[in-house]
């Protein structure tokens, strides 16, 4: 604005103009670029403050540094079970979620199965469609006659289940972005296809699994509604639900047990997000583009 | 979802050898047999807990079945009961706009806009600014839910919340008096990342040398966007709304933060089947509800694939 004076008016020439415009989209760019950052910092503040602060309230502030409150972790007789509770049910989902979508992957990338295509966007749109929140009644239910409730194999098996048909997806993408001729020279040498699988599908596809994994983990880590629903009591709970009933359970919330618990369960995936981006980049690949 | 009707294991074995000519990129020398014997264990999974639970909810809804009492042992099967029952219902219909407000409000409006808009200005930076953003909004969606759920809860408290005493105006109660807005905004903030994160690998297929193109000739953002941008993107944009559309229907977080109270004011569908369900024991009639859900997710996806398949035909 101030930057055209009105004796430029007449002088400026077609590129001119763009440059002051060029300027000005600049400045307009970091101003809404340091709003979004204000924007997505702020309700974050409190997780790096309350926990070291000695006397945390509820809004965030400079802390008076203490390291203390992390003893009231070890106070609650739940806190730690529930972190170990949610390691096993994100490992173990992991686990059978990279096994299976893995194995479905190469075959549905590697071999011509009728109706592959469709197929897969059948899963993928089903697995949008029905989500834990829209059939927690019928879930409820099957775990019940399965005699899947207070499980955590229950609460396992229902979320691989959930999470198979978009880690499928993923998977053959990779898949199929590498090329057979790996493959085919092994065979010429005689390897068997569960030896190629072993020594040669999975180390070139080994960021795909590793997307997959950490995907499925931050997935499971994260769930509430699924274990919330399916187990009863206190001691098989993850930390999602310990969390909850951390700060809706009757009586003034205990700040110092809050703060250091959301803290403490939170820092895995903020940490394994540090990995995976430092190691392949956190980045959509072509898969999603049609 | 032929499928629907099989059970479990009928189908493993239908999912066994198939003969046929053999296929030709099979480089591993994999053949069909031991392919479908790969493809087996995700298929039984994703059948058992997934098509049979949505199988299941058109059942129980159209029964009266409840958790506790007669009804538990005997369910009897009541028709459409549950279904009248549901579209006369106030809270239910209070319950179904709510959600629509939920979904436009914070999947369409804000977490599309705004990632599109975070990706377009990120997208030929590269350096700390880019990161630390980018950061920050991954942080956000990948943070557990319980716990972001009371990071808001703390944002927006009545007395001591950070918001108030940065507004200077103690004392505003975000949940109570604006329940719908707030979630709206904390889903925004929750989510925005994936549509982020989806338009910026869109733009690299967007040629610098158009856009450049463009500029020169002085055409101005706005129709940069239009003519330039959008519609090598289009795809992208109808996938991306799909998915936000649905997760952002069938999110349970609000629940965390609000429990859809002060007077079910902030009750969006999700919410609504849980207390009617589970807290309250009527689990046919919450099926009944359920499978309107099911069907509205239904519908939501095939408006964005027929508008996908347009585009193809058109292509």
């Amino acid at each position: 604005m101030s930057t055209v004076t009105p004796t430029a008016d007449e002088t400026r020439t077609e590129p001119s103009r763009v440059a002051v415009r060029d300027v000005l989209a600049r400045i307009g760019r970091y101003v809404f670029l340091c709003v979004v950052l204000a924007f997505f910092a702020l309700p974050l503040l409190w997780l790096a403050t309350a926990p070291f602060d000695d006397t945390p309230t509820i809004a965030a502030s400079l802390p008076q540094f203490t390291l203390d409150n992390f003893r009231a972790l070890l106070d609650n007789p739940y806190a730690m079970t529930s972190l170990l509770n949610s390691v096993w049910l994100a490992g173990g989902t992991a686990l059978l979620v990279v096994t299976f979508a893995a194995l479905a992957a190469y075959a549905l990338s590697r071999v011509r199965v009728p109706g592959r295509d469709a197929l897969l966007y059948g899963l993928l749109l089903l697995s949008s469609i029905v989500t834990g929140t829209a059939t927690m009644v019928p879930l409820f239910e099957l775990a019940f006659r399965l005699n899947l409730i207070d499980s955590r194999l229950g609460v396992i098996l229902i979320l691989t289940g959930g999470l198979l048909p978009a880690a499928i997806f993923i998977l053959k993408d990779f898949m199929d972005a590498t090329p057979t001729s790996y493959e085919e020279s092994a065979r010429v040498f005689g390897a068997s296809p569960l030896q190629i699988m072993r020594h040669i599908v999975v180390p070139v596809v080994r960021p795909g699994l590793a997307t997959v994994g950490v995907w499925a983990v931050a997935n499971v880590w994260g769930n509430f509604l699924v274990p919330f629903l399916l187990l009863r009591g206190p001691d098989k709970a993850p930390a999602a639900v310990i969390m909850y009933t951390l700060y809706t359970e009757g009586g003034q919330a205990d700040l110092r047990l809050l703060s250091t618990f959301s803290l403490l369960y939170s820092l895995p995936v903020a940490l394994m997000f540090v990995f995976v981006s430092s190691r392949y980049g956190f980045r959509f690949h072509g898969g999603i583009k049609r | 979802m032929v499928q629907v009707t099989s059970r479990p294991d009928e189908t493993v074995e239908g999912a066994g050898p198939v003969t046929g000519p053999s296929p030709a990129p099979d480089a591993a020398g994999l053949g069909r047999a031991r392919a479908a014997g790969f493809l087996v264990p995700s298929m039984v999974l994703i059948l058992l807990f997934l098509v049979v639970p949505a199988a299941w909810t058109i059942y129980l809804g159209v029964t009266n079945y409840r958790l506790t009492g007669l009804a538990a042992a005997n369910p009897e099967v009541v028709g459409l009961e549950n279904y009248t029952r549901a579209l006369s219902d106030e809270r239910f219909r209070n319950s179904l706009v709510l959600t629509l407000q939920f979904v436009l409000g914070s999947a369409v409006i804000g977490q599309a806009c705004l990632g599109f808009a975070i990706a377009y200005a990120l997208r030929d930076r590269r350096g700390p600014l880019r990161r630390v953003v980018e950061a920050f909004i991954l942080l956000a969606w990948i943070l557990p839910s319980s716990v972001v759920a009371f990071l808001w809860i703390a944002l927006l408290d009545r007395d001591a919340g950070t918001l108030n005493a940065l507004l200077g105006m103690p004392g505003m109660a975000w949940l109570l008096d604006y329940p719908m807005l707030s979630i709206i905004i904390f889903n925004t903030w929750r989510g925005t990342a994936f549509s982020m994160m989806l338009y910026a690998a869109a733009l690299e297929n967007v040629p610098r040398s158009h856009l450049e193109t463009a500029r020169l000739a002085g055409a101005s953002t706005g129709q940069q966007l239009r003519d330039v941008v959008f519609p090598r993107i289009r795809g992208h944009v109808l996938t991306n709304l799909l998915l936000i559309s649905l997760w952002t229907f069938n999110d349970f977080s609000p629940f965390l933060i609000t429990a859809g109270g002060p007077e079910q004011r902030s009750e969006i569908l999700a919410v609504y089947v849980y207390k009617v369900a589970l807290s309250g024991g009527e689990l046919g009639f919450g099926a009944a509800i359920s499978f309107i859900m099911l069907l509205i997710n239904l519908v939501i996806a095939l408006i964005y694939l027929r508008m996908l398949g347009r585009r193809k035909e058109r292509a």
